[in-house]
């Protein structure tokens, strides 16, 4: 930055940004970029052969939902109008952070002043017997799920080990494509990490009713089978199930491959101040390779989630064209349909606590939950099952922390509404100027 | 940008502009085909908000900063250039729900009609005037530049 004629500050156009990895966060942190710095080169690197494409889409790829044409985040154009320089199908195997450079997987040498790490996360491989064998799958990459598309055509039976978000929505996918699909769950329930037993057990039955088994508290020892084909795998119990595929979904973490032989800090993810710079000055991280500071935990930890990536993409893109703006934290947010099935989670849901105060509307027959949990006034959680409706609100309350005393009782209504949010704390952007 | 902002206190909770708007977003765009006729019926992209003798109408707001445009998953939600309007490329949606999940306001809502898709406010753009504001009979509706 420098100051102009006028003594505003403005970039001074001669930076050269260097983005790596080319999803969400890159996507909103070029789009940021861009708005205020028309000028400076701006290059991309992503191992993946694609311009950006909406990761979360490839279920619905695979079962014929969502066509080629529509994987796209953005359009064709956005990397000619955006000015980028787009390099594709190229790793970065090495940064060096005291010439400010990165290597590619081809040996070329790129220089940056302003380096952002979006490379995202990596699925969690257990290294148990079998796990080499052909038809073992992760379900995280489109260029995977092209293969698997071809693999299933031939194929009638699939272990998905797992029953977090991303086994979900391979089991649907899967058992929409016509095979039969065994989840194998290490908890006691789908989704541990943000449902509670009684809205697990709706999902259990519903998951019953459209033909996919689950098993839990169980694990996979081995994936067996002759040479390279996989013929099914044993439990933990000791039982055996036939299988033609098995597709791991135990869980996402940060992408630490690159950064540790930099000297970047990092814990489970890379650690970032809240203008999203890691410990090296002009080095910056957004997006699932970093840990966020959960603001309802009160802690640093990695939220794998699309609305925080693109969220931190914009901060760091903003900080590094030079104006400061800063990070205030997220919190866990889950949005998923299982089966037409559609649940939304936010904020602090399995923990229990003394002073927690919880409210809960549990209609199984009608696959309905809803639990609101609150402490000191305030919700710091929701579970909503099948009506999803206005779901918004609730997160809103939870991220402004406004004290829902008075009107709790209303919140699990159907009827409830932003009417109930107390007019002193209603957005200023719902009046008009005089009333 | 206009946009459409509230006078609680003049709002009599008649819902006319609910009837309106469903209309407006109706293939007839005819008040008796479209309640009549065409089913599944069309959606009102306004909520009218009730809670004893209170109530307004409520319609996205199109926010600055959209909560609903970065929650997007597939790039469905997105401002449009010309106009500053937020709006949803239906073509693009999958139904995944995550601007309802985010958006404060809670008017996302959920058309699953044929191909499950978010719908909203998209301030009538054919009309020089939304129509719930031309048509509310007492003014709680405003169309203003801020």
């Amino acid at each position: 930055m420098k100051r102009n004629n006028k003594g505003k500050l403005v970039p001074n156009f001669t930076e050269k940004y260097v983005i790596i990895g080319n999803s969400v966060a890159a996507i909103s942190a070029i789009e940021s970029i861009r708005e205020r710095d028309k000028i400076s080169l701006l290059t991309v690197v992503s191992k993946e052969p694609y311009f950006a494409y909406s990761r979360p889409l490839i279920s619905y790829y695979l079962e014929g939902k969502v066509k080629p044409e529509k994987m796209y985040y953005r359009d064709k154009q956005f990397y000619q109008e955006n000015n980028v320089e787009l390099i594709l199908g190229q790793e970065v195997v090495k940064i060096l952070p005291e010439e400010k450079n990165i290597i590619l997987s081809n040996k070329k040498k790129i220089n940056y002043t302003k380096l952002l790490i979006a490379c995202g996360g990596k699925p969690i491989v257990p290294q148990i017997k079998g796990v080499d064998k052909e038809n073992v799958f992760t379900f995280t990459t489109w260029d995977e799920i092209k293969h698997l598309e071809n693999v299933i055509k031939k194929k009638k039976e699939v272990v998905v080990i797992g029953a977090g978000m991303i086994g979900l929505k391979a089991a649907e996918s899967l058992t929409n494509a016509g095979l039969k699909v065994t989840i194998i769950e290490l908890a006691d329930r789908v989704l541990s990490t943000v449902l509670d037993k009684k809205s697990a057990s709706i999902l259990h039955q519903h998951l019953k009713e459209n033909k996919v088994e689950l098993i839990t508290e169980n694990t996979v020892e081995e994936i067996t089978g002759k040479g390279m084909m996989v013929d099914g795998v044993i439990l933990k119990n000791g039982k055996r199930v036939k299988t033609d595929i098995v597709v791991i979904a135990i869980g996402i973490i940060p992408n630490l491959d690159l950064v540790k032989s930099a000297g970047i800090k990092t814990n489970k993810g890379i650690l970032v101040n809240e203008f999203m710079q890691t410990n090296i000055e002009n080095i910056y991280a957004a997006g699932d390779v970093t840990e966020t500071w959960d603001f309802l935990y009160k802690q640093n930890r990695p939220i794998p989630i699309w609305p925080l990536a693109y969220e931190q993409g914009k901060i760091a893109g903003t900080n590094m064209a030079g104006e400061k703006i800063s990070y205030h934290g997220g919190l866990s947010l889950n949005s998923i349909e299982v089966f037409n099935l559609p649940l939304i989670t936010a904020g602090i849901t399995t923990v229990e606590k003394d002073t927690y105060e919880i409210l809960v509307k549990f209609q199984p027959e009608r696959k309905m939950y809803k639990k609101i949990i609150i402490e000191n006034g305030k919700i710091i959680g929701s579970i909503l099952i099948n009506n999803i409706e206005r779901a918004g609100i609730i997160t809103g309350l939870i991220k402004d922390q406004l004290d829902v005393s008075n009107f709790k009782n209303e919140i699990l209504e159907d009827t409830f509404g932003y009417i109930y949010v107390p007019k002193e704390y209603r957005s200023k952007e719902i009046m008009p100027l005089e009333v | 940008m206009k946009r459409i902002y509230i006078k609680e206190e003049y709002c009599m909770g008649c819902r006319l502009c609910e009837i309106h708007c469903l209309v407006a977003h109706s293939k007839s765009k005819k008040i008796i085909k479209a309640y009549k006729e065409e089913f599944p019926r069309a959606l009102p992209r306004l909520i009218v908000e009730q809670k004893g003798p209170f109530s307004f109408a409520l319609q996205c707001r199109h926010c600055e900063d959209a909560p609903c445009i970065k929650a997007c998953l597939t790039g469905a939600m997105h401002r449009e250039k010309k106009t500053g309007i937020v709006s949803c490329n239906q073509d693009k949606c999958i139904g995944c729900w995550m601007c309802i999940m985010v958006c404060p306001f809670g008017v996302i809502l959920r058309d699953i009609k044929e191909k499950k898709v978010a719908t909203k406010c998209d301030l009538c753009p054919d009309e020089d005037i939304p129509v719930c504001v031309a048509k509310c009979p007492n003014e709680a509706l405003v169309y203003e530049e801020k």
